[in-house]
């Protein structure tokens, strides 16, 4: 299985996305920069975590318009897996890819530590590896990273089953405290209706090592591997 | 012909604003405590040249649309003027 890692001026977590990848999922990876037309015979494509042309305007207003992503919206519309990780997730929200947007943490905080993920939906390819309630345990670092959509289409991706990932406690509740930006229903993750692209604040690439701390945010990559039919992955151990 | 448009981009009401909370705070700290609420937003300056007013208006509304705003969560609104020499 291939993946693909856009580069965006400002990125800073291509590099993580790829190292994973590489070293210990032993998948082979290529970064395919903004400023081309084509994400190549790319199985698996990550918009990796940053401050994509500075934030500026809004996180992935943008990055939305580069070069590179009308392949990654043909590649999206035509089945093909997209994964953004942060600010990847904001710009698939600004490309109309994932409902909702990402605003301003609600304490205007800029938070980074591990949070706990309770897993939705484990039917999609992102998540079916998982077990339905399975605690995650993953960093986030954002600024802007309060997850909103408006009441109705709230139901909508409620009941359509598009919330991958919900913020929770240590013992999986879904609390006030265990939001760490104010997120709508503590929604951490969402996937389009039809399952081939998701988007996350945390950074599941930041939690595949026992040295980081978790290995939680292997799952994520395990399932989208085992999608493609391969067998289970070397853990680095 | 230069038009000089004046775009104000603000957050849907129905959007929590944690940056005008914080500073409505400040300011009812500083002894303003009739300020009720405050909202920040936006307020972008674009020079262009268009053959007149109609086609300088329908170019702003577009590029508001697409990029100056994201409509899951603002609104805009805006005026055009001719641009000075």
């Amino acid at each position: 299985m291939k993946f693909a890692v856009i580069v965006f001026p400002g990125s800073n977590c291509d590099l993580d996305a790829y190292h994973l990848v590489q070293d210990i999922l032993n998948e082979p990876v290529e970064y395919i920069r903004h400023d081309t037309d084509s994400i190549g015979d790319a199985d698996l494509v990550i918009i990796p975590g940053g401050f994509s042309y500075g934030d500026y305007l809004r996180s992935g207003a943008i990055a939305r318009f580069s070069r590179i992503m009308p392949a990654v919206t043909e590649f999206a519309q035509s089945g093909g897996l997209v994964l953004g990780i942060c600010n990847g997730f904001q710009v698939l929200t600004e490309a109309g890819l994932l409902p909702g947007a990402l605003i301003r943490n609600r304490h205007l905080q800029f938070r980074c530590g591990q949070v706990y993920l309770r897993v939705e939906n484990n039917s999609t390819p992102f998540t079916f590896t998982a077990t339905r309630s399975d605690i995650l345990k993953i960093p986030i670092a954002h600024g802007d990273g309060s997850y909103y959509v408006p009441p109705e289409k709230l139901q909508e991706i409620e009941d359509n089953g598009q919330v991958l990932f919900r913020y929770v406690n240590s013992s999986g509740e879904v609390t006030d405290e265990a939001n760490p930006n104010g997120s709508i229903n503590n929604i951490a993750g969402v996937c389009n209706k039809s399952g081939n692209v998701a988007g996350l604040m945390p950074h599941p690439e930041r939690a595949g090592e026992r040295i980081l701390g978790s290995e939680d945010g292997l799952v994520i990559f395990k399932s989208v591997i085992n999608y493609f039919g391969k067998k289970g992955v070397g853990a680095g151990d | 012909m230069k038009w000089l448009a004046k775009v104000e981009v603000t957050l849907k009401q129905a959007v929590l604003d944690p940056q005008g909370v914080a500073v409505e705070s400040s300011l009812t700290t500083m002894g303003y405590e009739n300020v009720k609420r405050v909202r920040v937003g936006k307020y972008l300056e674009l020079v262009l040249e268009a053959a007149d007013r109609d086609k300088a208006s329908a170019q702003v509304e577009e590029m508001s649309r697409r990029l100056l705003s994201n409509p899951v969560i603002e609104d805009f609104s805006y005026s055009i003027q001719e641009a000075g020499v």
